[in-house]
């Protein structure tokens, strides 16, 4: 699942970045990168300041200080909306669907920038051969849905917007194992149909299963990082991340 | 027993304005979260139109609408972009505050305005059909009073129809559900507020553009009319047009229940029991999401 990303394109450049909410210091100097089809992992406790991270690049969020750049500009200048129609798209912690209203149009207003708008009937074909679950019940109101297929609408709803990147806070969390596969195994899908990933993720080595690289973020600070397999076998991920089991069993069969 | 039943039917027939004067304060609440207390001189300044087209022009007081709706539509733009915009951008709980001071001072700035242009005195448009009648058994209703309450459905029903269908209009609805999350989808979320208002000014306009035909306008009807907008709006809850319209008839026939069975001052309080009763039993109203 490596990749050499020493050739490809640094799309998304955060430097020195300082965020937070009223007194509370939430980021402090976080500085990363992510290239154009890379899957990148940001792994880390809860109150590290991942979502906090997130919301900075959406727009969401006005960082204090520090920069962020897509494909060389500067994100911070912009409305969160025109991030978007940048082609920079989240899918937020807790899904935040319409709830009210269908499938169809959730999916629909993700189309809503005017550079995605045109495409849209393609897009949504796109949508439903990736989680064909949602054409069966596209005039279903999305608060009707179990928990996995609301996760399938507000990843499908990212998409509507054919992001250049995908950003997801915790995808996975509250789901059954066989729905948090098959989120996964989307994102696979549609890394390889060229959007670079950006991944928030509790469940660790799902995560690191997946992407090209990771970094750890602790206490707002990114205290680790590197590729996938080395992160892996590194003894503090391990004992911090992958539980006691793992850093016990190193070489062997965990039961 | 006959008494009673026309009571109750005239009760409807207003309180189908009621529903249209608050779907245009259920409007901006729900996206919004800011509550226009200056509603009902918006109301009252539509009132003034038709009556000034029909006093200096001779146009029909229901043709009038056509002129008055876009007229409150860029009112409302013009309102939004110089005093209500500025409301949006401050936090949610600063939000209610700021937006009070300001409609309570646009308030009374439109009521002086009114006094100054048109007299403190009622006026009221008089046409060749105004006494028109139609006999129902013992009933009389009133016929132009009958037309504004079907014109107030047909005018919620646009609006919902707008709201469900218009790429702005399901903009203005996830809006109201979740501006964060409206703004992820790339919407642009300022420009789904100016729209909300603009047309919750047009249903203003349009509502007392109908208030002046079947009753009469005046430069102090405006806190009456934002205080059963109020009352409506709570009692439907948010997130239904055709709840609020059915809200507006529940109000106008209890009004006249209680002022039939009570006297006639009990017709204003009705409305403030309905008031505090539901926010203490049901705070969400009776079609509230």
């Amino acid at each position: 699942m490596t990749s050499p990303t020493w050739c490809l394109a640094r799309v998304l450049e955060i430097s020195g970045l300082d965020a937070g909410y009223g007194d509370v210091h939430a980021l402090s100097g976080v500085t990363l990168s992510v290239a154009d089809g890379e899957i990148v992992a940001l792994l880390g406790p809860n109150g590290a300041g991942k979502s906090t991270l997130l919301n900075c690049v959406a727009g969401l969020v006005r960082p204090w200080a520090g920069a962020i750049r897509w494909q060389g500009e500067d994100l911070q200048a912009l409305d969160a909306h025109l991030v978007v129609e940048r082609g920079v798209a989240l899918v937020p912690e807790g899904r935040r669907l319409f709830g009210g209203m269908s499938v169809q149009d959730n999916l629909e207003l993700g189309a809503f920038a005017p550079r995605a708008w045109g495409a849209r009937r393609a897009a949504l074909e796109r949508v439903y051969a990736l989680f064909p679950v949602l054409a069966e019940r596209r005039r279903t109101a999305v608060q009707a849905l179990s928990g996995g297929q609301q996760q399938m609408v507000a990843v499908g709803r990212a998409l509507m917007a054919s992001p250049r990147l995908l950003m997801l806070d915790e995808p996975s969390l509250g789901l059954a194992p066989r729905l948090v596969a098959a989120i996964l195994e989307a994102l696979v899908a549609i890394n390889a149909a060229g959007v670079a990933v950006f991944l928030v993720e509790q469940n660790v080595p799902a995560a690191l299963g997946l992407a090209h690289r990771g970094y750890l973020l602790e206490g707002g600070r990114i205290v680790g990082e590197g590729e996938s397999r080395t992160l892996m076998a590194d003894a503090h991920v391990r004992r911090a991340y992958l539980g006691p089991l793992a850093v016990r069993s190193e070489g062997g069969d965990p039961r | 027993m006959t008494v009673l039943a026309q009571q109750l039917v005239l009760g409807l027939l207003i309180g189908g304005l009621y529903g249209l004067a608050a779907a245009g304060l259920s409007l901006v609440f729900g996206v919004m979260r800011v509550l226009n207390v200056a509603h009902g001189e918006l109301i009252m300044l539509g009132g003034y139109g038709a009556f000034w087209l029909a006093a200096l022009f001779g146009v029909d007081p229901f043709a009038s609408l056509a002129l008055v709706i876009p007229g409150a539509l860029v009112l409302g733009a013009v309102l939004y972009a110089g005093l209500f915009g500025f409301v949006v951008r401050a936090h949610e709980e600063a939000r209610v505050k700021n937006s009070l001071l300001i409609g309570f001072g646009l308030a009374l700035a439109l009521h002086a305005l009114a006094v100054r242009l048109w007299t403190a005195d009622e006026r009221s448009i008089p046409t060749s059909y105004s006494g028109a009648v139609l006999s129902v058994g013992n009933l009389a209703i009133p016929l132009v009073r009958l037309a504004t309450l079907i014109l107030a459905l047909v005018l919620i029903g646009a609006l919902q129809l707008l709201l469900s269908r218009w790429r702005w209009g399901k903009a203005i609805r996830a809006t109201a559900e979740d501006w964060q999350a409206a703004l992820l989808t790339g919407i642009d979320v300022r420009r789904a507020y100016l729209l909300a208002f603009a047309l919750g000014t047009a249903l203003a306009g349009a509502a007392g553009t109908l208030v002046t035909i079947a009753y009469s306008v005046s430069p102090s009807i405006g806190l009456e009319w934002t205080l059963k907008a109020l009352i409506v709006v709570v009692l439907a809850g948010l997130g239904s047009m055709m709840g609020t319209f059915v809200g507006g008839l529940v109000l106008g026939v209890a009004e006249a229940a209680s002022a039939a069975t009570f006297g006639g001052p009990y017709r204003e309080i009705i409305g403030l029991v309905i008031f505090v009763v539901v926010l203490a039993v049901r705070p969400r109203g009776l079609f509230g999401r």
